[in-house]
């Protein structure tokens, strides 16, 4: 019994449209062959009796009517295996000369060829002739004929041959596509297995190739790179959770603690006010860090990118630079801006201004008395770049890819005020433009470039 | 005063409630937006408190329908959607003023404040003056005491709107918003040293400081008499 499935495959439906047209296509080429080999024959035997009648009714015109009985005794005399038949009477048909005992019976089309079926005394076959009558001058009646039952097996045995071979090639056709439809099948369901048992939750397996290189590999190699980063971006999702559920900890117990030694005994109200104080300074950090957050998943979604307008990058700078000047200059730095002008980047000023923030409220943080940040915009051959630069402590090489995620701070800087996820919000804003972030070394320092691509691309 | 606050989190506007009684308003609340429709209609609120989500009608639309109808009283929205567009839309839907939650609630009352100021309307002025600080909004000068005292033109932004909200309490956030044009808090309150600045040029060798801090809210520019 053949599966329902094998029944439904699309691929067996291929092959019966397959073979279909491939039946249809060998009964023609069969037909050309019938025609031309049996054909030929039958035509060839028409021709032999014209001739033989043309040559009869010549002989009857030169030399008479006993000269034409002379020759047909001598042919009949001739033809021992009998193959050739001839016939010649009178006007009231009465035999004259020729191998047949009697005048036959057929029915005139008008052409005068007519297939006749003959007793045979000697065999017990009876024989299958093809004739001609033709009527001679002197009301004399002529048949001449052969003997056909040969061609007639001949022609059977090649249209047996063409049968057999038409119904050959439709079974072989057949099971051959019912074998390729399973063979399909079968590695189809290889791959579906494997799905199935991903989506049940096995998320580490892994769809199996046959290492043949052919197209099902190579389905099968793409489906397993999409599930490697699928997986990639889950564990990212679950580091970040982590972190998160970390990083909220921390504070929740400081809170928790400070609020439980607060009521463990009566306290003046001073000392309330300053616990309280203290809880929502600890609440208002939380709060901007889920704010942060947010912020990031916003710019990540890319869903802003529709309302983007163009931006003039040495005014934003320019106007971030003000709002950082007091600060750097009570920190002790020197804050140098160097902002070319007309440099225009399609963007979210909202966003860009918050990642430019960022990078100076780092900058300003991290980097020591006496030292400096630099604010450059500039119109670079790859596009349009915002550079800040300083010459604090710098991140190592090895902990430049690290310091971009979320929550991830250096345990040089553990002690440092902040969330963590001021450069992250930086790399998100940066990939919401399309733009490549690259910290490098300032010697000494940290250079953090945003190369945006150029316009129009 | 009397206020409407339209909030479907019945515990957080118990909280305003409570919160704004305190700070000597009369609120009455109502948690649905259809009601609130009602409510705005029949009674005359001097300030009204919409959240954008709300059941049956919501925030923006009772907003709308308040323009429509020709009701000015000023509207403070209120989102969970800390989203610049959100409050773009919010402000075009004829509010006066946005802000998103999680708020502190000092941060609440002094947009109102300033909100309940503005439906006042004072005359365009051309000097702004508090105590002994003139402001000549024309030739741009700021004098403290007849002395003339140099500012950057930020420096001059921020003591403007600070004058212009004299006597009462302005957020850092609501700064941020009004004198830098940017919608969020940086890491650092860097708003803390433009105002320490400030203070030198406009307080110092004088005896009454101006420029007071008020804490766990912002700033506040007043004759401390």
């Amino acid at each position: 019994m053949i599966p329902t499935k094998l029944l439904r495959s699309s691929t067996l439906r291929l092959s019966i449209i397959h073979m279909a047209a491939f039946g249809l296509s060998v009964l023609v080429l069969l037909w050309f062959i019938y025609t031309s080999t049996a054909g030929f024959m039958e035509r060839q035997t028409d021709e032999t009796i014209n001739a033989e009648i043309q040559g009869l009714a010549e002989q009857y015109s030169q030399l008479g009517l006993t000269g034409l009985i002379r020759v047909i005794k001598s042919r009949v005399a001739k033809d021992k295996a009998g193959s050739s038949v001839y016939l010649l009477t009178d006007w009231k048909f009465n035999p004259l000369a020729g191998n047949l005992p009697e005048w036959p019976k057929f029915k005139d089309t008008g052409s005068g060829w007519f297939d006749a079926t003959l007793e045979d005394t000697e065999n017990f076959e009876p024989r299958r002739v093809r004739m001609r009558y033709f009527l001679l001058p002197g009301n004399f009646h002529l048949v001449v004929g052969r003997d056909v039952s040969q061609r007639l097996k001949m022609d059977r045995l090649i249209m047996d041959a063409l049968i057999w071979g038409l119904g050959l090639t439709l079974v072989l056709g057949g099971v051959g596509g019912l074998l390729t439809s399973r063979w399909m099948l079968k590695r189809i369901d290889v791959i579906n297995k494997a799905s199935r048992e991903i989506m049940a939750g096995d998320l580490t397996r892994r769809i199996p190739s046959r290492g043949a290189g052919d197209e099902f590999d190579r389905l099968a190699g793409n489906l397993n790179a999409m599930l490697d980063q699928i997986t990639k971006l889950m564990d990212g999702v679950k580091q970040v959770s982590n972190n998160i559920a970390h990083d909220l900890r921390g504070p929740l117990n400081r809170i928790r603690a400070g609020l439980e030694i607060s009521l463990a005994k009566s306290r003046t109200p001073e000392e309330y006010q300053a616990v309280l104080e203290a809880t929502v300074t600890e609440i208002d950090n939380l709060l901007m860090t889920f704010n942060a957050l947010l912020t990031i998943a916003q710019a990540e979604s890319g869903a802003r990118r529709q309302d983007f307008t163009d931006i003039d990058l040495a005014s934003l700078a320019a106007d971030a630079a003000e709002l950082y000047d007091p600060l750097a200059e009570e920190k002790g730095l020197a804050l140098h801006l160097s902002l070319a002008p007309g440099v225009t980047v399609a963007g979210n000023r909202h966003l860009l201004s918050q990642a430019l923030a960022n990078l100076l409220d780092n900058a300003v943080k991290y980097t020591p008395s006496g030292g400096s940040v630099s604010l450059m915009v500039s119109s670079a051959p790859g596009g349009p770049e915002l550079t800040v630069a300083d010459t604090g402590p710098g991140v190592p090489a090895e902990h430049r890819e690290l310091v971009l995620e979320r929550f991830a701070r250096l345990e040089s800087s553990r002690n440092t005020p902040g969330s963590g996820l001021g450069l992250s919000l930086v790399a998100a804003v940066a990939g919401l433009h399309r733009a490549t972030l690259t910290l490098s070394d300032n010697a000494p320092g940290l250079r953090v470039t945003v190369a945006f691509p150029r316009a129009g691309k | 005063m009397r206020l409407l606050i339209v909030e479907d989190d019945l515990e957080a506007a118990a909280y305003m409630v409570k919160g704004l009684k305190e700070s000597g308003y009369v609120a009455d609340h109502v948690a649905d937006g259809r009601e609130a429709l009602y409510r705005v209609a029949a009674e005359s609120y001097d300030a009204v408190i919409v959240d954008r989500m709300l059941p049956s009608v919501d925030g923006l639309t009772i907003v709308r329908t308040m323009r429509t109808a020709g009701n000015h009283a000023p509207v403070l929205i209120l989102s969970a959607l800390g989203d610049v567009d959100d409050r773009v839309k919010g402000l075009r839907a004829g509010g006066d003023d946005y802000l998103v939650k999680p708020y502190a609630f000092a941060e609440l009352l002094a947009r109102l404040e300033a909100l309940l100021r503005r439906g006042r309307a004072d005359p365009p002025d051309t000097t702004l003056k508090v105590a002994d600080l003139e402001m000549d909004l024309v030739a741009r000068t700021v004098k403290r005491a007849g002395k003339p005292i140099e500012l950057k033109p930020k420096e001059f932004a921020l003591l403007e709107y600070l004058m212009r909200h004299a006597g009462h309490v302005v957020t850092r956030t609501m700064l941020l918003e009004n004198v830098w044009d940017y919608s969020f808090d940086p890491q650092t309150n860097v708003i803390d040293v433009h105002i320490s600045r400030l203070r030198q040029k406009i307080d110092k060798g004088h005896d009454k400081p101006l420029l007071a801090t008020i804490r766990g809210a912002g700033y506040s520019l007043r004759d401390s008499n």
